[in-house]
């Protein structure tokens, strides 16, 4: 039983072919790419808890924009362009650790319901795809909670529950790893100028 | 029509100049196909898949398409369907626009950017092709090739949007203007039978705003939840902005269904339709059987539209399908036949062939044109 099998395992039948064809059995549709191992090392739970916190999130998110565009004399003075970068870096992380933020630089999380469309592996902003498994994992990943139907459980929970049902627009590539914060804050600020204005 | 149309029985929605010709713009639509024209009368329409070929040959395209004649009033040219390559959506409507079919292209995201669909949109109905049907796609982990790279640029919803924009705007995704806009009807997927539910009636509600004019539906196995799920879509009114097909297929036994079940994403099949498959002596035969009986069904069902018959690799029944369900309802969708100078020729060739008075080629000629 301790000599390594030929190829290097020491128990046999539990083979990456194996372990799919059982898999299989089971209903599961395997891809072909994901090894078990790798599958295992991811752990959804933040994300999840985000999700089923979106309400709170909304509220959160809401306050915080009103201070971010309270200092629009800061980031003014600043510069927009020279905040870029240590903005971009508080994002990122805890975007990062709260919905596993892929930085798009345009945010989307209050109309998809706290979960961030951009880790669905075929990247929808008006998703679900059509291949969410019964038990509502991803067709892609089967051990990951389909993105879009945590978006929808996320934004039942939410005050602007309609906001999933606005069709997105694709994603501008130019924009990926920029600050989605500034971005909305200055825009924010011109509005009110505008607005000051007339 | 002189001796164009010749002997040729006249056929409905056909330009009488040439059967690859396009039809005459009716007000309010917004295609010159065949398969929108159906719809609009309000008709029961139906569809069918063709199953791309991986070969150059375009004989093989022509063969695949001849078991539909006289059965379907469009033919769905897929993209590289379960992320398998075949011939391309766009060389398969190639051939078929040049033979009169009706081709209902499909476009998936998975394998393009938004600049190669939209140079696509352009050629495809440049060549004719009337209808397009526009898919998210499935992983490329359900193929053949894992280790491709996943495009997914834009999303069924944007690019019904964007094909919608060049339509209607003559404009391109940037803004740029179209010196003349495809004229398509544009056609999107709704898979009912995979959660979540309650936003599943939301999500065709998001296509149509985003342009889809009719849906096919994924493979329905279980009419009671296909029920359930139009009663929402009633409710909510959508079948009167939208013609909805449901999606139909013969299983070949019990082995291939529960096969699909476990490897192809987002096909439901409930336990009784596979013990009623394995009940069976013939397998095959009771597979179409069943699908009979759901297309019987689903005919019945208020605002279903038509059924789309997805018939991989058993092509050949149907004809049988569609007839036995008498889906059609007495209707004959075209036909493809010979034209009028290809009989013509024909008969000359004959004619010369059978030389039974010993005649030559050219006293015939001489003997009937003198
Ligand atoms: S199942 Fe969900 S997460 Fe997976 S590809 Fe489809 S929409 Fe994206």
């Amino acid at each position: 039983m301790a000599s390594p099998l030929a190829d290097g395992r020491t128990k046999p039948g539990i083979s990456p072919e194996a372990m799919k064809k059982k898999a299989a059995e089971k209903g599961a549709f395997n891809p072909a790419h994901l090894t078990l191992a790798r599958r295992q090392r991811k752990s959804y739970t933040i994300r999840l808890w985000s999700v089923r916190h979106s309400r709170f999130l909304e509220w959160f998110y809401s306050h915080f924009a009103n201070t971010f565009l309270a200092l629009h004399p800061v980031w003014k003075a600043v510069g927009y362009n020279r905040a870029e970068k240590p903005v971009t870096f508080v994002e990122r992380g805890v975007k990062g650790l709260l919905f596993d933020c892929r930085m798009c630089g345009q945010c989307v999380l209050s109309s998809t319901g706290m979960s961030c469309p951009m880790n669905c592996p075929k990247q929808l902003r008006n998703g679900p795809c059509g291949g969410v498994r019964a038990n509502g994992n991803c067709e892609v990943e089967p051990d990951m909670p389909c993105v879009w139907v945590q978006a929808w459980n996320g934004s039942r929970r939410m005050n602007k529950r309609d906001a999933i049902l606005d069709v997105q627009k694709p994603v501008d590539q130019s924009l990926r790893e920029t600050s989605s914060w500034l971005r909305v804050t200055a825009l924010a600020a011109a509005a009110r100028e505008e607005a000051n204005r007339s | 029509m002189t001796s164009k149309s010749g002997n040729r029985p006249p056929q409905s929605d056909e330009n009488p100049l040439g059967i690859d010709l396009p039809l005459d713009p009716l007000p309010g639509h917004s295609s010159l196909g065949r398969l929108e024209r159906v719809l609009r009368r309000g008709e029961f329409a139906v569809t069918a898949e063709l199953n791309p070929p991986d070969s150059a040959n375009a004989a093989d395209v022509f063969e695949r398409a001849a078991v539909f004649d006289g059965w379907v009033d469009a033919i769905n040219a897929v993209d590289a369907s379960g992320a398998n390559a075949h011939m391309s959506s766009v060389g398969i409507c190639a051939l078929l626009t040049r033979m009169g079919y009706a081709p209902v292209m499909q476009i998936s995201c998975r394998d393009r950017n938004r600049i190669a669909i939209q140079g696509d949109v352009l050629g495809a109905a440049a060549m004719g092709v009337a209808n397009i049907l526009c898919l998210t796609g499935d992983g490329v982990q359900a193929g053949d090739q894992p280790g491709a790279k996943p495009v997914f640029d834009l999303d069924s919803m944007s690019l019904l949007e964007t094909i919608r924009t060049m339509r209607d705007d003559g404009k391109f995704l940037s803004g740029r203007k179209l010196t003349s806009s495809p004229s398509v009807f544009l056609g999107a997927a709704i898979n009912p039978f995979a959660p979540p539910f309650d936003f599943r009636p939301h999500r065709l509600a998001k296509k149509i705003e985003a342009g889809a004019q009719f849906v096919q539906s994924q493979y329905c196995f279980d009419v009671p939840m296909f029920a359930e799920y139009m009663k929402r879509v009633r409710d909510m009114g959508l079948h009167e902005k939208c013609y909805i097909m449901c999606g139909v297929g013969p299983l070949a036994s019990a082995k291939t269904a529960r096969w699909i079940r476990s490897n192809v994403p987002g096909i439901h099949i409930p336990d009784h339709v596979i013990k009623r498959l394995e009940g069976a002596e013939n397998q095959k035969a009771e597979g179409k059987r069943i699908c009979v009986d759901i297309i019987n069904e689903v005919k019945e069902i208020e605002g279903v539209s038509g059924i789309h018959v997805m018939a991989y690799r058993q092509e050949e029944y149907v004809a049988e399908i569609v007839s036995e369900s008498d889906a059609l309802k007495g209707r004959k969708p075209w036909k493809r036949e010979m034209r009028a100078d290809d009989r013509m020729v024909a008969e000359r060739f004959e004619d010369m062939l059978s030389a039974e008075n010993g005649q030559t080629p050219q006293e015939i000629v001489e003997g009937r044109t003198g």
